[in-house]
């Protein structure tokens, strides 16, 4: 079986399986209006929780979150189940698949054989949809990559349970319930609202103030740490930030696109300046990240390196903290 | 960004054939997407990650030769894990992953575990018991 499913590749993954599965069902949805009612833009910092033997840096909320915010402010009711039974969650993903229904999957990354071996990471909230089951391979519509493609089932099973943080326990999801059209004036108007409380949030762990925070604790690093874990914390803040398909501004491009797109509709012609603001901070974001890449890149980087890094996030705080504030008055 | 400053870098991402798709402003500042074909920041962190799991495995390796930990540590570090991972795979506590570390315990470690380790790593238990196998 095989559904007439048209796979449109996205920036990132939650978002391009919620845009990919409306568009689907005839709504005309794009992805960075996903990210921007579901708040997907964000900043968290947790010292902490290690992973890879580094801090935590985020720059999106949790796994899950874009969708189901996304859905409770469009209206939209989505049906999800987890399985502890690997062959009962194949049993109920080829049920729905025989339904005509695409689904969305959340999977673990080590075992995507489609991916480079260099991104086989034991990160588990990747999405994809599945699309049907062809010669015992189901079919995958995985929104990062530019093609559709398969997996074979076992495959299939073992990025569904894959283990670790965030393990994905089968988890398949799929709206089943749709207003008769989205109501996407409200749902931009929060989306907006969660994004600026989130960035502006009065805690240390949380937004701009996270970012501060971080700044202050690259300062120390060289010294307390060692130049090479330094460099090791440095470089996962840069991966974090650069994702597959965030073009180095850590998701700033797509709010930005957000911001342009939400202008009309809201018919507030402030968020088209916004929406360049946000785009120069995005461009702030990729010097950021170069000359992070030039400290440890060399082996031996002086410490007025980290200084000046630490430097450039105050500022991108800095700008950002204006940002939401301004953006707040804008939709008030 | 613009359209034209989406970088097209060599990558990691040439090996499966696919390129990442980005936004970006056109000439008149609307928002487009372009794809990418990577990035060298990006490409230099993710090359200082893998260097680094690298130097980890090679660590492993020689502290199971010298009879300092077990081959558990040396393949968890070779399928770039950890111990709350391989935990949560071996569905023990870590407290238990991190005592088969030890050449003494790992010995006397029973074949349903080693057995389990061996799935759990995708190897054969005499690859487990023997790393150079």
């Amino acid at each position: 079986m095989k559904i007439a499913f048209t796979h449109h590749q996205t920036a990132h993954c939650e978002n391009g399986v919620i845009s990919n599965l409306l568009k689907h069902k005839g709504y005309e949805i794009s992805e960075p209006m996903v990210f921007g009612i579901g708040s997907g833009l964000f900043f968290v910092y947790l010292p902490f929780l290690k992973v890879n033997y580094a801090p935590v840096f985020s720059y999106r909320p949790m796994p899950g979150l874009i969708f189901k915010r996304f859905a409770k402010r469009v209206g939209i009711k989505v049906k999800s189940h987890k399985f502890k039974n690997p062959t009962a969650a194949e049993k109920v993903l080829e049920q729905e698949l025989g339904k005509n229904n695409p689904v969305g999957l959340q999977v673990g990354v080590f075992n995507l054989s489609y991916f480079p071996d260099e991104y086989r990471f034991h990160f588990n909230a990747h999405n994809m949809v599945v699309y049907g089951k062809e010669n015992d391979r189901f079919l995958i519509s995985d929104p990062v990559m530019e093609q559709t493609t398969s997996l074979s089932r076992k495959e299939l099973e073992k990025v569904r349970f894959a283990k670790g943080a965030f393990a994905p326990k089968g988890h398949m999801y799929y709206p089943v319930s749709y207003p008769e059209q989205l109501e996407l004036e409200e749902a931009i108007k929060k989306g907006i609202k969660q994004t600026c409380r989130d960035m502006l949030a009065p805690v240390p762990i949380v937004g701009v103030k996270a970012m501060r925070w971080v700044a202050k604790k690259i300062r120390t690093w060289p010294k307390k740490k060692g130049t090479k874990v330094a460099n090791h914390y440095l470089g996962q803040l840069v991966r974090m930030q650069e994702e597959i398909g965030t073009g180095g501004g850590g998701f700033r491009f797509i709010y930005a696109a957000f911001l342009q797109e939400a202008a009309p509709i809201l018919n507030r012609p402030a968020l088209l300046d916004l929406s360049k603001e946000m785009t120069t901070i995005g461009d702030a974001w990729r010097d950021f990240a170069v000359d992070a890449s030039r400290i440890y890149k060399e082996r031996s980087p002086k410490t007025d390196g980290y200084n000046a890094i630490a430097d450039q996030l105050v500022d991108l705080s800095l700008r950002e903290e204006a940002f939401f504030k301004a953006l707040k008055k804008a939709i008030a | 960004m613009k359209k034209n400053e989406v970088p097209q870098d060599e990558s990691n991402l040439a090996s499966a054939n696919f390129r990442e798709l980005c936004y970006a402003v056109d000439e008149d500042g609307t928002y487009t997407t372009e794809n990418s074909t990577g990035w060298d920041p990006k490409t230099i962190a993710l090359n200082n990650a893998i260097q680094e799991i690298n130097l980890r495995i090679a660590d492993a390796r020689k502290r199971v030769e010298l009879n300092l930990t077990s081959p558990i540590e040396y393949y968890m570090e070779k399928q770039k894990m950890d111990l709350p991972i391989l935990a949560s795979y071996m569905g023990l506590w870590k407290w238990r992953v991190k005592r088969h570390f030890k050449p003494k315990i790992f010995a006397k470690l029973s074949p349903k575990l080693r057995q389990k380790y061996a799935d759990v790593f995708d190897i054969s238990v005499a690859q487990l018991n023997d790393i150079n196998h």
